[in-house]
């Protein structure tokens, strides 16, 4: 996951909030939530960066917290609001 | 850390979701109808009013709407506003007894993303669907669902108000689901509107209530129920969903002439918020009503805290409570443990608080055309 490029999927709407953000997928109709905003940053850049651990690092996740925001961005990609793409 | 439920108590910027009643006009007659439909409301929003509220509502990105009524699809500008708000990112699913779902409707629907349908249904044969939404009623919905499957339109929703008369039919309601490729979304019965006049002889039984809740565990996702049977979780794991009750925090109603209540249940002047005609507009309302502000702070639970299950259930619906005479900071009137039927027994029959907002077609007039074309459109001709 880490090592990989992803981009959010273009059927996917964020909606920023205290708590991190609101995500819903158009396509599957599916709500979720990011409860970090540090998370929200990272989704934001995954677009632009080499790799997500590059756009982890670009947020300033400390490497300590890198196994559980692996997991998230994990349970994204498996819903498919996030989607590998060439590096 | 904050956890997600309690943002969501204190209420957030902006909806999750709303549901937005289009229109009172009805060309059914439910006797459970919760907003007590029937006749068009005349102050109902104009086409330019609708569209300023979409505006504000993709501003404030809102995801989706849940467009019902009435029967919105009566509207003359029903698909002009439909288009409209998913053009400005914002989705729609909306709620109809089927009646305007054409071959050509239903291919048209299936080519947009961004709309979704859900037929309601209360009964999973004729006999039990037509008692309570009218004859003919059940024919109607399948000939809907049978030209959205025709289209290839995949995973529309197919809803239905639990009632003491389809507990027994949920296995049923589920195949009918599988075969029409659709998902299944099962509700609450509320004692609102009309829901009031049929709540004791149609809502569950305590037994029935366990066999719900049961039936929903062994499902998990793989049945919406727009969470409303929280008030269940008091039997142990809570289902699928929030599990709280979003009114005026995570969700609300817009009701057809523009009243902002705190959700699709409350229609009664203590749960109006505000008007989208407001100076301040439909933002304006949910970020500054005193009744929201209030709804989002801590509630009192009454003597429901002490309960050992007040953390799972947090004393149920409002509404339930509220129409059915209960005060709000006790237990729900279908509370799993009984403390609400306990209550229910003191409440002097006709004592209940009942809306004030009421479009019932008289029943003498049920079963016939409307006696003047404006009752449910102001553009309509004669010719129906």
């Amino acid at each position: 996951m880490l090592e990989r490029a992803w981009a959010l999927s273009p059927q996917v709407s964020i909606r920023p909030e205290r708590f991190g953000a609101l995500l819903y997928d158009f396509g599957t109709r599916r709500l979720s939530f990011l409860k970090d905003p540090r998370l929200l940053t990272v989704v934001e850049r995954l677009a632009d960066a080499p790799s997500a651990r590059a756009a982890c690092e670009d947020a300033g996740v400390p490497d300590a917290a890198l196994p559980a925001f692996e997991k998230a961005l994990d349970r994204l990609a498996e819903t498919g609001m996030l989607q590998e793409r060439a590096a | 850390m904050t956890k997600l439920v309690d943002h969501f108590a204190e209420g957030l910027d902006a909806p999750i979701c709303l549901t937005w009643e289009l229109t009172y006009a009805c060309n059914l007659a439910c006797s459970h109808c919760l907003s007590s439909s029937g006749r068009r409301d005349p102050r109902e929003l104009t086409t330019a009013e609708a569209k300023a509220v979409i505006d504000e509502l993709s501003a404030m990105q809102v995801f989706y709407v849940n467009i019902g009524g009435g029967e919105p699809t009566i509207r003359p500008d029903f698909w002009e506003l439909v288009d409209y708000a998913t053009a400005n990112q914002v989705g729609v699913k909306f709620s109809t007894n089927g009646s305007r779902i054409t071959a050509e409707v239903a291919e048209r629907l299936a080519a947009s993303d961004y709309v979704d349908v859900q037929i309601s249904l209360d009964g999973a044969t004729a006999e039990v669907n037509d008692a309570v939404r009218g004859e003919g009623s059940f024919a109607t919905a399948i000939r809907a669902m049978d030209h959205l499957k025709a289209a290839g339109f995949r995973g529309f929703k197919i809803s239905v108000v639990t009632t003491r008369h389809n507990v027994d039919q949920l296995d049923a309601f589920k195949a009918i689901a599988d075969e029409y490729d659709a998902q299944l979304r099962i509700t609450r019965l509320r004692p609102s509107g009309r829901g009031a006049d049929v709540w004791d002889e149609l809502h569950p039984t305590a037994e029935q209530q366990r066999q719900i809740y049961d039936w929903l565990v062994a499902r998990g996702e793989d049945v919406l129920t727009g969470d409303s049977f929280f008030h269940l979780a008091a039997y142990g794991d809570p289902l699928p969903g929030l599990n709280l009750c979003g009114a005026g925090r995570v969700v609300c109603l817009i009701d057809p002439v523009g009243d902002v209540y705190a959700c699709p249940f409350t229609i009664h002047e203590q749960f109006k918020a505000g008007n989208v005609r407001d100076a301040g507009g439909f933002t304006g309302v949910w970020r500054t009503s005193d009744l929201f502000l209030d709804l989002r702070q801590p509630q009192s639970g009454g003597a429901c805290e002490s309960c050992g299950s007040w953390d799972a259930c947090r004393g149920g619906c409002m509404a339930a409570k509220f129409f059915t005479g209960l005060p709000l900071d006790g237990p729900d009137p279908e509370c799993v443990h009984g403390h609400g039927e306990a209550l229910l027994a003191g409440v002097a029959p006709g004592t209940a608080p009942r809306s004030d907002v009421d479009h019932s077609v008289p029943v003498r007039l049920r079963r016939r055309r409307p006696d003047r074309a404006c009752d449910e459109s102001p553009l309509a001709g004669l010719t129906l």
